[in-house]
């Protein structure tokens, strides 16, 4: 278990393992990520790929792809986000069990990417939290996988139990509430401002 | 063309007109599937209304991939749309950036040199064994054949492995320019290309060794989802989906474009118009497509050193080289990078994509941004023809069926 | 002359039709608005063209008549194209539909109705396509922003009512903390 877990070098203690519960929580959390793959579109063929034979995402532990949102924790967002499919899109997070961990894979959901349109999201975050953002357009599989990567890091420095002793939803698990996470009420999502007329086009 | 085909009451959605329906069946309920479902293969929704286990009225729901291309392409301008038409049909980028192309290329009347030609044919052909791969691998992990996926996908690997070197980026290649190809085919990259030919030929054998004699494949495509031939034709199909009902009709021999007639293949129809017919048309076409990307690697190196893109100072960028050396390829270049204008008129330029003819009817005012820009996708009508498919079948026939059809919502959309 | 536009002229006879062939070599005919109809009946009929290819719209404003309907149609057994023309008013645009007669083009009516509001008299489904059915706009109209007009509205107004439900505690949970910050 690496250095997670330190053995207690003693005889008369042997066949025990002592660790924080924190850290044995997260241990088992990152390593058993069960992604809920929402293919919206070309980042969804990339995300095939990744858990095709070449890349193999079941080295990270991550390849138990569930399309049912009551049975993923980590919501992969992979693709362009409508305003029409947006509704759809919170009621899957919605659905997800805590605790859960979002990626915005690919530029479309991490900022709108080049679709600066009339029925893009600007970015997924404006409608719900992200931990880890994925640039490229499609990203290669490796960036992705190094997103699973980075996002096992920051589930390493969760701190499950304090979160449970403040209190905060005890009915959903240990650890559920993250305080951080409400959506990002920076990212502007309404331009009706900038209107123009018929035949100049934006400079954006 | 018989009277129900012609009915439109495809889109009426009225539950209660069934209730004097077979008292054997249940009551009647409504089903939701999608927008978020692995089996219709990205976010289509279709609402059902089932009387017992068979579909009685079919509704699908389009648009949550709605992304406003035409719109952007009116806005971007003609030379920055290109990148747009890669992520239309996604399986398959480069057959859109040629189609694209060809409909640009007609409006500005600007030939494309041989070698380009050439080029472009190669290309086209390996995105379609993409597209084609994915069909096969999707659809059969839907139907529970798992292996097939991971099979299809190696495959699908190499050819990325191949882009990936030629042009630099495993999808979304945006790679074809107005009158030829950005960049000329790097030899190796030839030489290895025809050898996973070879490769490929078996295993296409090997899929089929899979599939095609499975009893459960047979029995779950098989006279399942039939689609007539005059029901096809009025219904707007094409593709492997009017050649599975027994037509044959291939843009690339119809009407041929992209220099299609100098290349030997040949186009493969299928009997009854079934799921199962569809699935053999593209496994066809598959082998079919080897054989002419085996030709054109041929003919590359017959035409090696030959030009590969248009000499057009009104639409092709000048070779960089000169550019910095060359103060009239300095002015091209700006020219061309912002205000490239097309000449008045209309035009309209097809390709036969994996899922049928793809267009692009563009409407120029003379200016260097679009006055319209209209995407024919094939994969709209394909969705167009599940109600009129899977009426009256059992619900479990929605997932071959969905698959079999073939579409891809970034065209669907648009 | 091509055999095409012959065979074209010939069906049309009398209904006031104009042929002349695109850039891209399409014998393109442009008919009365009114003469629709009547056109695309004897293009499938006496001219042989089986399939509709597409239905769409340009829109030409500020000029008037506003919008130039485009129908696109494949004759498989002759093996040649042929554009369809015809030009209608921006005020209350409508036209007769043809899907009696190619039922292909069902969801391009709906999607030219959904772009530009042009109304298909005789669609009996004629619903938005590709945006959300209460969604206000044209998009395609040539006086729609590219960026929208509050292209978030449709998806606020539901994000409330998910709010106020009063099953989802979790959310008032986080409405709480939100107002706590």
């Amino acid at each position: 278990m690496g250095s997670l877990i330190e053995i207690k070098d003693n005889p008369a203690q042997e066949g025990f393992l002592w660790t924080r519960v924190d850290e044995l929580v997260n241990w088992g959390r990152k390593n058993s990520l069960w992604p809920m793959p929402l293919g919206l579109s070309c980042c969804g063929i990339e995300l095939m790929a990744m858990i095709g034979p070449k890349f193999d995402l079941a080295r990270f532990g991550a390849e138990a792809a569930r399309f049912s949102p009551r049975q993923a924790d980590l919501l992969v967002v992979a693709g362009t986000l409508t305003w029409k499919m947006a509704e759809a899109c919170r009621t899957i997070y919605d659905q997800m069990p805590d605790p859960k961990w979002v990626i915005a894979m690919g530029v479309c959901s991490s900022s709108g990417g080049m679709y600066d349109s009339y029925s893009v999201v600007q970015g997924v975050d404006s409608i719900l939290p992200v931990d880890v953002y994925v640039p490229g357009c499609p990203p290669r599989p490796d960036a992705v996988i190094d997103a699973i990567l980075k996002l096992q890091k920051k589930i390493e420095r969760e701190r499950p139990v304090e979160l449970l002793l403040q209190g905060a939803n005890t009915d959903e698990g240990i650890g559920t509430r993250r305080f951080d996470r409400a959506p990002n009420r920076g990212v502007p999502t309404t331009r009706s401002h900038e209107f123009l007329p018929p035949g100049q086009v934006s400079d954006r | 063309m018989s009277a129900q085909t012609t009915s439109t009451k495809v889109f009426e959605y009225n539950p209660t007109a069934l209730q004097g329906d077979d008292p054997l069946h249940g009551e009647l309920m409504e089903l939701n599937m999608g927008p978020q479902h692995p089996a219709t293969h990205g976010v289509l929704r279709i609402k059902v209304v089932l009387d017992g286990e068979t579909m009685k009225e079919i509704e699908p729901v389009v648009g949550y991939l709605h992304r406003g291309k035409e719109k952007t392409c009116e806005s971007l301008g003609w030379r920055k749309f290109f990148p747009h038409t890669d992520r239309l049909d996604y399986v398959q980028p480069l057959m859109n950036n040629c189609a694209y192309a060809i409909a640009l290329e007609q409006l500005g009347g600007v030939p494309v040199p041989e070698r380009g030609q050439i080029i472009r044919v190669m290309l086209m052909e390996m995105s379609r064994i993409a597209a084609h791969l994915i069909y096969l691998g999707t659809t059969a992990i839907d139907l529970g054949a798992v292996t097939m996926f991971f099979f299809t996908f190696k495959e699908r690997e190499t050819i990325y492995t191949f882009l990936d070197a030629y042009t630099g980026h495993r999808m979304n290649n945006t790679y074809v320019r107005i009158g030829g190809v950005y960049a000329d085919v790097n030899e190796d990259v030839g030489r290895e290309i025809e050898k996973w030919c070879d490769h490929f030929l078996g295993a296409v054998d090997e899929y089929e060794k899979m599939l095609t004699g499975n009893r459960i494949w047979y029995d779950r495509n098989h006279n399942i989802g039939i689609v007539s031939k005059e029901l096809a034709l009025a219904w707007s199909l094409t593709g492997p989906n009017l050649r599975g009902s027994g037509f044959e009709w291939d843009l690339r021999k119809q009407q041929p474009y992209s220099s299609y007639e100098r290349f030997n293949f040949e186009i493969p129809v299928g009997t009854t118009g079934d799921c199962y017919d569809r699935y053999l048309v593209r496994v066809e076409e598959m082998r079919q497509s080897t054989r002419i990307i085996q030709q054109a690697v041929k003919l590359l190196r017959d035409t090696r050193g030959g030009e590969f893109l248009a000499d057009d100072r009104r639409y092709v960028l000048p070779p960089k080289g000169k550019v910095h050396t060359s103060m009239e390829e300095l002015i091209h270049q700006f020219k061309i990078v912002t205000d490239m204008a097309l000449p008045k008129g209309e035009a309209y330029g097809a390709v036969e994509s994996s899922k049928g003819e793809l267009g692009f009817y563009v409407v120029s005012d003379g200016t260097s941004h679009p006055l319209r820009c209209h995407i024919r996708a094939p994969g709209l009508m394909n969705v167009q023809a599940i109600p009129v498919v899977m009426r009256d079948r059992l619900f479990s026939d929605t997932v071959s069926i969905i698959g079999s059809l073939d579409f891809v919502m970034g065209e669907v959309d648009r | 002359m091509t055999s095409t536009q012959e065979r074209v002229q010939a069906a049309l006879d009398g209904l006031q039709a104009s042929i002349s062939s695109a850039r891209d070599g399409m014998p393109t005919i442009t008919v009365p608005a009114d003469k629709v109809r009547e056109a695309v009946q004897r293009l499938k009929e006496r001219a042989g063209f089986e399939t509709n290819t597409l239905v769409t719209a340009v829109d030409h404003y500020p000029a008037e008549p506003r919008y130039e309907l485009c129908w696109q149609f494949l004759s498989v057994s002759m093996n040649d194209r042929v554009r369809l023309h015809a030009r209608i008013g921006g005020d209350q645009p409508a036209i007769a539909s043809i899907i009696d007669l190619f039922p292909g083009a069902a969801y391009s009516e709906r999607e030219c109705f959904d772009m530009f509001g042009i109304v298909f008299t005789g669609h009996a489904g004629l619903k938005r396509l590709l945006m959300p059915e209460e969604y206000d706009h044209f998009p395609l109209r040539k006086d729609f922003p590219h960026h929208g007009i509050e292209p978030d509205r449709l998806y606020r107004e539901w994000d409330r009512k998910r709010r106020e439900r009063p099953s989802n505690t979790a959310f008032q949970q986080e409405q709480q903390e939100e107002g706590a910050r």
